[in-house]
């Protein structure tokens, strides 16, 4: 069990194998794109995980990669297509990063290094931990932007009137994508201090 | 003074490794050499004597700001009460822009010597002397009004992302009190920029527009005569606005050999090139010389760009990077209308390419050297 909550934190794909990172600063001005996203992308590896190791056995290892390739667009279609019906305004927000999903490091490295030498169920799981670990990441720069940068959370203003009429003012410097690259490296920063194996 | 220096001493001791006090003693330490000689020196060995270390040339800087703040106090006061229309004495206006100056020197010292006390206490290390400069150029660089608040944001901004992260003082490769306020610029850019933060308190009635952003839309027929933008009667933050304030400044600097001339000079030239260039097509109304004594450009030609960690170290290199920030800075300036102070990232973007300059200049260096050898071999 505990192999596989490893990705929540101890072989966290963002803040420990530093992958997936462009959309990690691109998707989180916001809270709620950022959520979508996370979930898209954890449905995405999940079930990529799934399906390749079910025919893991079949697959020739010199196309591997295509076929790969082939499942996670197909997978990617499906979500976009349902992001457009249930959420469009958010699917707008996202444009382009939702088809980027295909070339993720996250799901490509995960399909490679266990999808394709472990068994359906353990895949499935190792995918969905992956995925988590990856939206917690975003959530975490999300929820900092947003407040920060706009001053509400999920389109609700959090931060009280008084305090804007006493001066206080939104950090423009949030919503820009360097404010999320310091914001991300700062969370590794914490976490590589906290841990003592890495040197 | 023995009694200072044997209190002194009776401190250290109870701090000694070993003590229960021990942690604080990158504090003491701090604050020791600071305020007397530094203890530890070198005893044996043959070594060049010399009196110039970095807290020499620290206070070297900041004497040679002092013209340019002295003014600058005058002149925020001076623009405060011109704006309310109100006749003031030369003290009176002083003591304004003094009272505005104080609680931004303050705020800015806290907060930085805050951040970098708790990184050397964290990490063991001595606290540098390197904010003392830092600290005393970001209240001149800002408008006078602008929040408390804000400046300690981004006094931390600076020092945690712009120097600490890299390890401390002499490490950075960013000019962090430029960084503090491209930090402002881009986070909070309401109080930093437009026509309505330059004087302090002014009366609505009277745009306060910088002469830097007059020409930036294109009313130029207003702009103060050449003579008071040299002098520098104009609105604008504490240390840019006097040219004749600053080009004292450059003197000492250079006299002392603190800051390269080399630098100051080939920041001059590339703006003077480009602005000409830019007059000559008819894309910018002024004369190439009179982007010299518009804005922060002297100000930061003569103490921003030539921060001896943050530019380039080869000697060709500086021709190179002082140009380069010159000719940036004219170019931000003329060809985008939304950032007037052009100078500030052009100085950003060179500090960023020093170290690729130098690296180039060596190879090249080398490379030159190692045909020589050959052709004599030969």
């Amino acid at each position: 069990m505990k192999k596989y909550l490893g990705p929540l934190s101890k072989d966290n794909p963002i803040l420990v194998q530093i992958l997936g990172v462009c959309s990690a600063l691109a998707v989180t001005a916001q809270l709620k794109p950022a959520v979508v996203m996370a979930l898209s992308v954890t449905i995405v590896c999940a079930c990529a995980n799934f399906i390749i190791s079910l025919i893991r056995n079949t697959i020739p290892p010199r196309v591997r990669i295509i076929v790969q390739l082939l499942i996670v667009s197909a997978l990617v279609i499906v979500v976009d297509q349902v992001l457009q019906a249930v959420v469009y305004d958010v699917s707008k927000m996202l444009s382009v990063f939702v088809g980027l999903i295909i070339t993720n490091c996250i799901i490509m490295g995960r399909l490679e290094a266990f999808a394709m030498s472990h068994k359906p169920l353990p895949s499935l799981i190792d995918g969905l931990m992956n995925g988590l670990g990856y939206g917690l990441v975003l959530v975490i720069v999300a929820i900092f932007r947003e407040l920060l940068g706009s001053g509400t959370l999920w389109n609700h203003p959090v931060i009280p009137q008084s305090f804007y009429e006493a001066g206080y003012l939104n950090n423009g410097l949030m919503i820009l994508p360097p404010m999320a690259l310091i914001l991300v490296g700062s969370l590794i920063w914490i976490k590589n201090s906290k841990k003592s194996s890495v040197k | 003074m023995d009694f200072f220096t044997n209190l002194s001493d009776k401190i250290g001791k109870k701090l000694e490794k070993g003590r229960p006090f021990h942690f604080l003693y990158s504090t003491y330490d701090a604050i020791d050499s600071f305020l007397l000689t530094p203890k530890e020196i070198t005893t044996n060995g043959s070594h060049i004597r010399d009196a110039v270390d970095m807290k020499r040339i620290m206070i070297t800087v900041m004497i040679a700001l002092f013209p340019a703040l002295l003014f600058g106090m005058w002149n925020v006061g001076h623009q405060h009460f011109l704006s309310i229309g109100e006749d003031a004495t030369i003290w009176q206006s002083f003591g304004y822009g003094f009272l505005k100056w104080l609680p931004l020197v303050i705020v800015t010292y806290g907060s930085g010597l805050l951040v970098e006390a708790i990184f050397a206490q964290v990490r063991g290390h001595q606290i540098a002397e390197g904010f003392f400069v830092t600290g005393f150029l970001i209240p001149m660089i800002m408008p006078p009004d602008v929040p408390l608040w804000i400046v300690s944001v981004a006094t931390i901004f600076a020092v945690l992302f712009g120097k600490e992260v890299f390890g401390g003082t002499g490490y950075n490769f960013l000019n962090p009190a430029l960084l503090a306020r491209a930090f402002v610029f881009f986070a909070y850019p309401s109080v930093i920029s437009g026509d309505a933060v330059w004087i302090s308190q002014s009366a609505d009635v009277i745009s306060g527009a910088t002469p830097l952003s007059l020409v930036m839309n294109g009313s130029t027929s207003v702009l103060p005569s050449n003579w008071s933008l040299f002098i520098g009667t104009i609105p604008g933050s504490f240390g840019e606005t006097s040219k004749i304030a600053i080009l004292l400044g450059a003197i000492l600097l250079i006299y002392t050999q603190v800051a390269s001339w080399k630098i100051m000079i080939s920041v001059i030239i590339g703006g003077l090139l480009t602005g000409t260039i830019f007059h000559a097509t008819g894309a910018c109304p002024i004369l190439g010389w009179q982007h010299l004594l518009l804005g922060g450009f002297l100000f930061g030609a003569v103490f921003m760009a030539t921060d001896p960690v943050t530019a380039t170290h080869t000697q060709s290199g500086k021709y190179i990077y002082g140009f380069l920030i010159g000719a940036i800075a004219i170019v931000i300036r003329v060809l985008n209308k939304g950032y007037p102070e052009g100078m500030m990232l052009a100085i950003l973007l060179m500090n960023i390419f020093a170290p690729l300059i130098d690296y180039c200049v060596i190879q090249l260096n080398i490379r030159h050297r190692k045909k020589r050898i050959l052709r004599k071999k030969n």
